[in-house]
């Protein structure tokens, strides 16, 4: 987009005007690192309100996914292949980056490629896969499986945390615990999904949401046309990151999750276990299902005395908020998930906006 | 050199850093026949006849993988890498040191490459190796070559530093993030085709026409290397009373390297650079300096990118394009790609 118009955006942004206070969600980690690196953030009239969402695939995976991940490869020595995101999340007593520096084979990639070839490069190790994301990273996850598959790879296989964002945002609404009047809604997510799974919003909840982009001027489009929604009470879900999500989203890349996976219930950090929002791998490709090929029990869950990243997901508090931001947790000593990940809100905010 | 057709083949073995005669042969047969003959001594040190009173001296070591990649090698980097650390500080390079690290089984073809690399690079800044040593460690207790590089600038005058005020200009000598997301795309296996090419370049060249002609308005010069242009402005501002302000639109960065960046989750004002100096700059003489800048070729896309201000001292932030701000603090350590 024309970078004067931005600009000219920008400035109707800072100068709407709200007679009261307006309490936003964007519901995407990258949503919240994008409003405080593009600056739009820093442009929001002062009675705007931007709560982070549960919508960063590391913050949410709760402890007890990593606990198995760290027992799985001990007991199994097997080869971990995962996103560099979740390396240094701590688990209940450990962390990968812990578990690589005594000497656990933990490989960070780039694609579920890189740890499909692993396998096919080293037929003598077991290559699991660490398998966290959305609906945005499952149809490649799934694609690998059916790859492995095609190719007769016996010694690959994922252990997926694989979750879906709309169940998520309905368990957090019927909770009713926070006030929201409306959601910017991930525009990575509805690519695949389309714009119908987010309706409920509107039709169960009442309130509006609008599909947005990443870059400057979609966020700033996105939050006037919600605030627009606001003004004139409509309660509809709209489309304003048309030039990559359509009306049904990736029907091919939904078929293709459809065919390796199916839903479940699943735990998410701060939320608890939602149904239907998790996707485990359907019994036809069991043996590249980590969970099933390497039975395994880790110890019992501890959760981090004193950190609040769960009450942070659901939108109860902002970062600065929490007693140990800035001081016991900061990147370098995380606590939480919410500050390692680069999607995370507390990494976001101590990195932009420490003041 | 005449062994080219041979080095295809030919590896280093355990006795090149034995001290008999394999070792012998190739200080005499290779490097010095390359670095020069004064590069490695047969008397314990250098004896250098230096006129100044007062000297600057450095050192750093070089490991780099792959030890080749678009515009450069390890040996290229480790000559200017040492030049430019030099050079920063107002001192004018002259003398190298060159240590080498050689893992057995690493080939005389890359090795040769390497040596001639480090010549040429010597021969660019206008610096001498003067002595030098190598070692050899077993296969798979190295990775291939390291080199260690210590180097002696002198002062040609008296170099003061001098204290950064409010209103001051933040000038780069060009665009960021090219040397650290050239590795960063080999190393990883990243498979974008690109043109993208490493920034690796001599310094003092640059550096010496901008004190000639501005001995008084230039406050401060540091080569933006590991962290990148955020880091080096994070050191000046760090418990100071003004802040570092820069703009979005002003800094430049190659539409590639904000490509990979966007793609990877990465900020490209953390990325390492190997040929890029920031400095800061009186007002009244910004404008002049970028000027000289510019005509040099290591400086071709030098600008001012934004200045010393008080807006939030102690720190760094930058004005994106729209007019907000954010922070850019120091890194805790390597940024990671991002999972979606």
């Amino acid at each position: 987009m024309n970078r004067e118009l931005v600009k000219k955006l920008a400035e109707v942004l800072k100068n709407r005007k709200l007679p009261e206070e307006v309490r936003i969600m964007e519901v995407c980690g990258t949503h919240t690192a994008e409003f405080f690196r593009t600056g739009v953030k820093d442009l929001f009239p002062e009675n705007l309100i931007l709560i982070d969402g549960p919508g960063c695939p590391v913050c949410v995976t709760p402890n007890s996914y990593l606990d198995l991940v760290i027992e799985i490869a001990k007991k199994y020595n097997a080869v971990l292949a995962t996103f560099g995101d979740m390396i240094k999340v701590p688990s209940s007593y450990s962390s990968l980056a812990k578990e690589k520096a005594e000497g656990m084979d933990i490989r960070i990639v780039y694609s579920p490629l890189d740890a499909l070839r692993m396998a096919e490069e080293n037929p003598d190790r077991e290559i699991i896969f660490l398998s966290v994301g959305f609906e945005t990273t499952a149809p490649a996850e799934a694609i690998i499986i059916m790859e492995a598959e095609k190719k007769g790879l016996t010694n690959f296989s994922i252990l997926s945390c694989n979750k879906l964002t709309p169940p998520a945002v309905d368990a957090l609404l019927s909770a009713d615990e926070v006030r929201i009047d409306g959601f910017i809604i991930p525009g990575h997510v509805s690519t695949i999904t389309g714009r119908e799974p987010w309706n409920f919003i509107a039709d169960k909840y009442g309130k509006p949401g609008v599909i947005s982009g990443f870059e400057s001027h979609d966020l700033i489009t996105g939050v006037l046309a919600l605030l627009d929604l606001l003004e004139k009470k409509e309660a509809v879900i709209t489309n304003e990151y048309k030039i990559a999500v359509r009306e049904n989203g990736n029907p091919h890349a939904l078929k293709i999750i459809d065919t390796v996976f199916e839903r479940c219930t699943t735990e998410w950090r701060g939320l608890g276990e939602i149904p239907g929002s998790g996707l485990r791998i359907r019994d036809e490709y069991s043996p590249f299902d980590a969970m099933k090929k390497f039975p395994a029990t880790p110890p019992p869950v501890k959760e981090h005395a004193g950190c609040r990243c769960g009450d942070l997901l659901r939108g109860v508090i902002t970062p600065p908020e929490c007693p140990l931001f800035d001081k016991v947790c900061s990147p370098e000593n995380a606590i939480g998930p919410c500050m390692v990940s680069s999607e995370g809100p507390c990494s976001a905010y101590y990195k932009y906006w420490r003041k | 050199m005449t062994a080219t057709n041979n080095n295809a083949q030919k590896k280093i073995l355990p006795g090149h850093g034995s001290g008999g005669k394999l070792m012998n042969d190739m200080i005499s047969g290779m490097i010095k026949e390359i670095l020069g003959k004064d590069s490695i001594q047969i008397d314990d040190s250098a004896v250098l006849d230096l006129s100044s009173g007062k000297i600057a001296f450095t050192t750093d070591s070089y490991t780099v993988t792959p030890i080749f990649f678009p515009g450069g090698d390890i040996g290229r980097l480790a000559v200017n890498g040492t030049v430019n650390d030099l050079a920063v500080m107002g001192a004018v390079p002259a003398f190298l040191s060159c240590s080498l690290i050689l893992e057995e089984g690493f080939d005389f073809e890359s090795f040769e490459k390497i040596l001639i690399s480090m010549r040429d690079a010597a021969k660019e800044a206008g610096v001498k190796i003067v002595t030098g040593d190598t070692k050899v460690v077993p296969n798979g207790k190295g990775d291939k070559i390291y080199i260690n590089t210590s180097g002696i600038g002198i002062f040609t005058n008296e170099v003061q530093r001098r204290e950064i005020r409010k209103g001051d200009k933040i000038i780069v000598s060009g665009t960021l993030g090219d040397h650290g997301i050239t590795i960063m795309s080999l190393r990883n296996d990243l498979r974008f085709s690109s043109d993208l090419k490493s920034d690796c370049a001599p310094l003092n060249g640059l550096i010496s026409e901008i004190i000639a002609k501005y001995p008084e308005s230039v406050r401060f010069i540091r080569d933006a290397t590991r962290g990148g242009l955020a880091s080096v402005l994070n050191e000046i501002t760090a418990g100071k009373d003004y802040s570092a302000g820069i703009i979005e639109d002003d800094i430049p960065i190659s539409e590639e390297v904000k490509g990979i960046c966007n793609l990877l989750g990465l900020d490209p004002l953390y990325v390492a650079n190997e040929g890029k100096v920031v400095i800061i700059a009186s007002p009244e003489d910004a404008e002049g300096i970028v000027r000289i800048m510019r005509n040099n070729e290591y400086g071709k896309d030098s600008s001012i990118i934004g200045e010393i201000d008080s807006l939030y001292p102690g720190k760094v932030y930058i004005k994106t394009f729209i007019g907000g701000k954010r922070l850019l603090p120091l890194l805790i350590e390597e940024q990671l790609p991002r999972i979606c």
